[in-house]
């Protein structure tokens, strides 16, 4: 397989960027009743009490936002989960964020009666990371902890934890019923501040990904060549660990389980740039939003006025993608 | 039985040569399986002995061997038999057909499920239960007909000048998750009370299961199992890779077809008898190879970890939950626990 060269990657990657930005304009001006990109234009530059300017400035915006947030956290986290196991199946659902989150979720609603869906953010956020803290205790050793064992735990974990909340939910009819719809996963109203406090865990998360990514294409190669190149293993994985644990977490708390996104975007940016982690990432951070934006957009219009939650379009709009790929030529030879 | 001159692999084997036949086993796997066998025995007695009405197990034996008349006998051959038959069968179909796909995939995260049937069957289901209202035997086909539908969709997508484990694993994901959606969406649309009870179908249960389920059920797995038990060789040679295992003598396309046929078989096959058990297919191989310490994914211990690990989980299922729970519930917290722990046992070994 021939990898590209710099400029073409380069090249891919400001295409991905304006693709990005097109989604984001017009998921700001499409809905219900759409918007012309005049009065949008206007809404961010002269704010005026104009009913469209409301709409946009309380509901689309802070929802477009959210999607470029969450997709970005997504993509890239997949991408995480992938190097550091050297899994393809891996999405970052393995290591137990999604278990961890639904299960907080479902003991809040069921159990302490918490029935406001801003009110779940926090506990989906603290079980995420509480619950992939224990997988990860559970698959390492002091020499550090193998990829395998590790997805193994997050395997048990989530089986245990999942195991746990449906008896929970087959038994009280009101926890069912929240959770089916936390499950779908959505973009829609939530809140610009209480989405605020998420967003420094985010920038860590991506500084931290960033860095790793140089030993972590040494450790494509095998643990011992990456030991012979001076890859400090132990702490690369922590590092990876951390970083991808946040991003997961925190975007499974802001929309809920959004399946494919994770696992697709960061297939579909190795298929275009090769297997270089840094340009994987940097594709990643972008084609994942594209991907729940689009996804988002499309959830609107379908069944217009009416709308589909973002969770169940992705997996409309991103499997027949991901298929089509996997049929290429190209392809077979990873 | 005689021991090889052959190479030493570092564990002691049991040969046994008659004639034209030769069987090559590990000890370890013998004994492993020995052990499970009686753990077994064991637990089915316990089963049969426990539940409203208590037996003692002189009772419940003499009732199997034929000793005991009236009562005792409908209790245990009519009642309780049944249940106990299906939970070791099921479970051990379940087992040899996730470490087919772990074997075929060379990945230890696969099953069935990962080709989509779990999916595809719930679909089914939930359109029957949803849109048809349908009974409980229109409930089996449709099920059956989504899970095989789906599988089919899978293979035919993935088909490209034969079919490659990679390709198949991303296709399968991919039509799983657009499947999920749907069902998700499903859910969400339903009435509160048919969703629930659609949820409930899914967890898997083995409440009300009859003679005749078992009795059929247990025909189809029988002779998948023996056909799993044919294809068992050329399935570990396939594992060092498709050249390799060509190289060997094994026709690589065939082989793949048939192990994904059985592995989709046996699942569909408990899938109508008693809803999706999860789990166990993804479990049992991994534990089974953790037992009998093998280099690859092996038959035979995985399907007596399946049988043991479903009639566990229904035994708890049934008298230890506050509220009888469906079976597929247990299997997982049982299985995802016990798993854990394997895994916690050898990680402190290795410090």
């Amino acid at each position: 397989m021939t990898v590209p060269g710099r400029r073409s990657r380069l090249l891919g990657l400001v295409l991905a960027l304006l693709v990005l930005l097109a989604l984001l304009v017009l998921s700001v001006m499409i809905g219900s009743t759409a918007i012309a990109p005049s009065v949008v234009w206007d809404a961010l530059v002269h704010p005026s009490s104009d009913i469209d300017q409301f709409s946009i400035r309380d509901f689309r915006l802070p929802r477009t936002i959210v999607g470029l947030v969450v997709g970005m956290a997504l993509g890239v986290s997949g991408a995480l989960i992938q190097a550091l196991t050297r899994n393809l199946l891996a999405d970052p659902g393995i290591l137990g964020v999604h278990a961890g989150a639904s299960f907080a979720v479902t003991v809040a609603v069921g159990v302490l009666g918490v029935r406001d869906p801003q009110g779940y953010m926090w506990f989906a956020f603290a079980g995420a990371l509480v619950v992939t803290l224990m997988v990860l205790a559970l698959g390492s050793t002091r020499q550090g902890s193998s990829a395998v064992v590790v997805v193994l735990a997050g395997v048990c974990v989530a089986a245990v934890l999942g195991g746990a909340r449906e008896a929970l939910q087959l038994t009280d009819p009101d926890a069912f019923d929240a959770m089916r719809s936390w499950n779908a996963g959505s973009i829609v109203a939530r809140p610009l501040d209480v989405v605020w406090p998420i967003l420094p865990f985010f920038a860590v998360a991506l500084v931290l990904s960033f860095a790793v990514a140089g030993p972590l294409n040494a450790m494509a190669l095998g643990d011992d060549l990456a030991v012979a190149q001076g890859v400090h293993l132990g702490r690369t994985r922590v590092l990876a660990i951390i970083a991808l644990t946040l991003l997961a977490g925190g975007a499974t708390a802001i929309a809920g389980p959004i399946v494919l996104v994770g696992l697709m975007v960061p297939h579909v940016a190795r298929w275009i740039v090769g297997p270089h982690q840094r340009w994987i990432f940097a594709y990643s951070a972008l084609l994942g939003p594209s991907l729940l934006l689009a996804s988002d957009i499309l959830g609107r219009v379908v069944m217009h006025p009416g709308e589909i939650p973002v969770g169940i379009v992705t997996a409309f709009v991103g499997a027949p993608v991901l298929i089509a790929l996997a049929r290429r030529n190209k392809a077979s030879g990873l | 039985m005689t021991t090889g001159a052959g190479v030493d692999f570092g564990r002691r084997v049991l040969t046994v040569r008659r004639r034209r036949f030769a069987l090559r086993l590990e000890w370890r796997s013998v004994i492993v399986c020995a052990v499970l066998a009686v753990a077994l025995a064991c637990l089915a007695v316990l089963a049969l002995m426990t539940g409203s009405y208590q037996l003692s197990p002189g009772q419940v034996i003499s009732a199997l061997t034929g000793g005991e008349t009236g009562l005792v006998h409908d209790i245990v051959v009519e009642w309780r038999l049944p249940r106990v038959t299906a939970a070791v069968v099921f479970g051990a179909a379940l087992g040899v057909s996730g470490a087919v796909f772990q074997s075929l995939l060379r990945n230890p995260l696969a099953d069935p499920g990962l080709i989509g049937f779990a999916e595809g069957s719930y679909t089914g289901a939930l359109i029957v239960i949803l849109a048809v209202n349908g009974t409980y035997w229109q409930l089996v086909g449709g099920a059956l007909l989504g899970g095989m539908a789906t599988a089919v969709a899978v293979y035919v997508l993935a088909y490209r000048r034969g079919v490659q484990g990679f390709r198949l694993i991303i296709v399968g994901i991919g039509v799983s998750a657009m499947l999920h959606s749907l069902n998700t969406w499903m859910i969400l649309k339903a009435e509160l009370e048919q969703a629930m009870s659609a949820a409930a179908w899914n967890a898997g249960s083995l409440n009300g299961v009859s003679w005749d389920q078992v009795a059929i059920g247990g025909a189809c797995i029988a002779v998948l199992l023996l056909l799993a038990a044919r294809l068992g060789r050329p399935m570990r040679q396939m594992e060092l890779g498709d050249d390799a295992a060509a190289s060997q003598g094994v026709r690589v396309s065939a082989t793949r077809l048939w192990l994904i046929v059985v592995g989709v078989a046996l699942t569909a096959t408990v899938t109508a008898a008693s809803g999706p058990i999860a789990f166990i297919s993804l479990v049992a191989p991994q534990i089974a190879r953790r037992l009998a310490r093998t280099a690859g994914i092996t038959l035979a211990p995985a399907a007596f970890v399946g049988a043991l690990l479903c009639l566990a989980a229904d035994y708890l299922a049934q008298h230890v939950a506050p509220t009888t729970l469906p079976v597929g519930i247990i299997t997982v917290m049982l299985g995802g626990g016990y798993l854990g722990w394997l895994l916690f046992i050898e990680a402190r070994k290795r410090l």
